[in-house]
């Protein structure tokens, strides 16, 4: 009788696991085997267990660990310090800007994340290329200017990443800002503490739960950035800005390694899975 | 007061100070916004952002044509439309005994969930292509359809449950003792009750799938399928020289849907997203 009343409460939730179970934990299952194999794209009848070759073969080849050194770059520069530090800042000065400008502001870097991330790649490639905006203001301005996409494309790419995500970033610290009562900063101010260090000891201490969050998903969302780099640079000049995702792809297709590919693919997971634990740690959520 | 007057006089001084910061920053991401606006409408549009020559619609007039325009965007719609609807349905039907029933299993369940909704969908994107060859789901459109589902279906799930909590459950309560099912209750009290909550969910889920590249470019093979994500590319590949305006104009095209989208919703919760409330926790 309980059990019957427990099963048909539990009805409702039959299709989305259905859905969950077979698109999302049969593929990761899936590229858990797969990722110990030596299965190709092509002409091949059956793929044979290799064990743990294909990490073995990743750890030995420079173009992986060259992935794995632009990724960490690219996390570090756009995220941790673009993405986070802009959009704080952003944030911040909203508290203090009269209302318009924070419309208009507002309005124009969140437009930048809604845009498609397609569309953001072209906006952004046109804005790098020799013949694009970027030269043209150094040029006005009578500073050097350079083929940015050939000289710095992990740079580049770096920027286009800040631009697109940073609103994400502003509207979680707007929202953390907003919630720290008024009395508290001006009772420092009256105190005499200055802005810098009412930052520091007050604000930064007041939302760290927001920041522990906000850094978690940022960093999560940049490590699987492929559209924005494949339409910006394709991983080149070379590899010098193929990040583990667009390495992936090129063992998995160009290459036919697609049991190489997944190898790699499943490091990404795994390194996305214990930033996930880290993250709902940091939440500790009553749910 | 005179700590008060100079507390004010210096706040004064803080605003004009702050606006100038951000305008400043804005006009930095403005450009590249700047550059497709003006790109779109200037008969000789390059890559750098410039007064146009003169104002034309010759871009749009030339990109709106069936093969260009018509069909990545009615593909588009098809599959995030098609994703969308299944996605706010299992949803909504899955958030219901989340949220109303005590169970042992809810807490892991929901832990699941969280989990999920972090994990990196792009690092799945091979295996998913070899296990879809293996079961002929390659180069389909509901396969595809029922993978973005998937990938979006966690989130969803966290987002209504979390605004299904904010319905009270003695508003229920009445319909349960006039004999109505769950699913009435769910139906034709709860869901109308948290409109904007299902709203919330609907767009964010419908703009996700409308901005995704990498899906479809991995699990869509055939041209005439492609949805305007993957199409936008064919402006580079295989039309000869880049005709940079109508790559502009195909841009605006394509980002309009996502932007009313996302105002419309904005508007209507009072300006900050509601993705506040699911990640601040």
């Amino acid at each position: 009788m309980r059990l019957r009343r427990t099963l048909t409460r539990a009805l409702p939730l039959t299709p989305a696991v259905a859905l969950l179970l077979l698109f999302l934990a049969g593929p990761i299952a899936y590229c858990a085997y797969i990722a110990f194999t030596d299965l190709q794209l092509t002409g091949q009848a059956h793929s044979s267990f290799v064990g743990f070759e294909n990490f073995r073969a990743a750890f030995k080849d420079d173009a992986f660990l060259n992935a794995v050194w632009l990724t960490l770059v690219f996390t570090v520069l756009s995220s941790l310090v673009g993405q986070n530090t802009l959009g704080l800042a952003l944030a911040a000065l909203m508290q203090r800007a009269s209302k318009p400008v924070r419309t208009v502001v507002g309005g124009i870097v969140i437009t930048a994340w809604v845009l498609p991330e397609v569309v953001a790649g072209f906006l952004l490639y046109a804005f790098f290329r020799r013949e694009g905006t970027l030269n043209a203001i150094l040029d006005w301005l009578h500073l050097p200017t350079q083929n940015w996409l050939f000289t710095l494309p992990i740079l580049a790419v770096s920027f286009a990443n800040v631009w697109r995500g940073t609103a994400f970033s502003m509207l979680v610290y707007s929202a953390a800002l907003n919630e720290i009562p008024k009395e508290i900063t001006e009772a420092a101010e009256v105190d005499g503490a200055g802005g810098w260090r009412r930052m520091w000891h007050i604000t930064l201490p007041m939302i760290r739960r927001s920041i522990g969050t906000n850094l978690m998903l940022n960093t999560l969302q940049t490590l699987s950035v492929f559209g924005l780099i494949w339409v910006m640079t394709r991983g080149g000049p070379g590899n010098r800005s193929q990040t583990l995702p667009l390495f992936m792809y090129e063992q998995a297709f160009q290459k036919s390694m697609i049991g190489y590919g997944t190898a790699v693919a499943l490091l990404l997971l795994v390194v996305g899975s214990l930033f996930s634990l880290v993250y709902m740690r940091l939440l500790r959520t009553e749910v | 007061m005179p700590v008060r007057t100079r507390l004010r006089s210096r706040r004064t001084g803080r605003r004009l100070a702050a606006d100038a910061g951000l305008l400043a920053v804005a006009a930095a991401f403005a450009l590249p916004l700047a550059w497709v606006v003006l790109s779109a409408l200037d008969p000789h549009a390059g890559l750098r952002v410039r007064v146009p020559d003169g104002l034309t619609l010759d871009n749009f007039d030339a990109v709106l044509k069936p093969d260009i325009t018509y069909t990545p965007l009615l593909n588009s719609l098809i599959l995030c439309g098609g994703g969308t609807l299944l996605t706010v349905v299992c949803a909504a039907l899955a958030a219901y005994p989340l949220s109303r029933f005590r169970s042992r299993l809810n807490r892991p369940f929901l832990l699941t969930i969280l989990f999920a909704t972090c994990l990196p969908i792009t690092a799945i994107m091979v295996p998913v292509y070899a296990l879809f060859v293996r079961v002929n789901l390659i180069d389909t459109v509901q396969g595809t359809i029922f993978f973005f589902a998937a990938s979006q279906l966690p989130f969803a799930i966290w987002l209504m449950k979390n605004f299904m909590d904010g319905v009270p459950k003695e508003l229920e309560e009445a319909a349960w003792t006039d004999g109505a099912s769950s699913l009435q209750s769910l139906v034709r009290i709860v869901l109308p009750l948290m409109g904007p909550g299902v709203a919330v969910v609907t767009v964010f889920s419908f703009v996700m799938m409308w901005g995704n590249f990498f899906v479809p470019f991995m699990l869509l093979l055939t041209p005439d399928q492609m949805p305007a994500s993957v199409s936008i590319n064919d402006f580079f590949g295989n039309r000869g020289t880049v005709v940079y305006g109508q790559l502009a104009a195909f841009s605006v095209i394509y980002s309009t849907p996502v932007i009313l989208l996302y105002v419309l919703v904005a508007r209507r919760l009072g300006g900050g997203f509601a993705l506040g409330g699911a990640v601040k926790g």
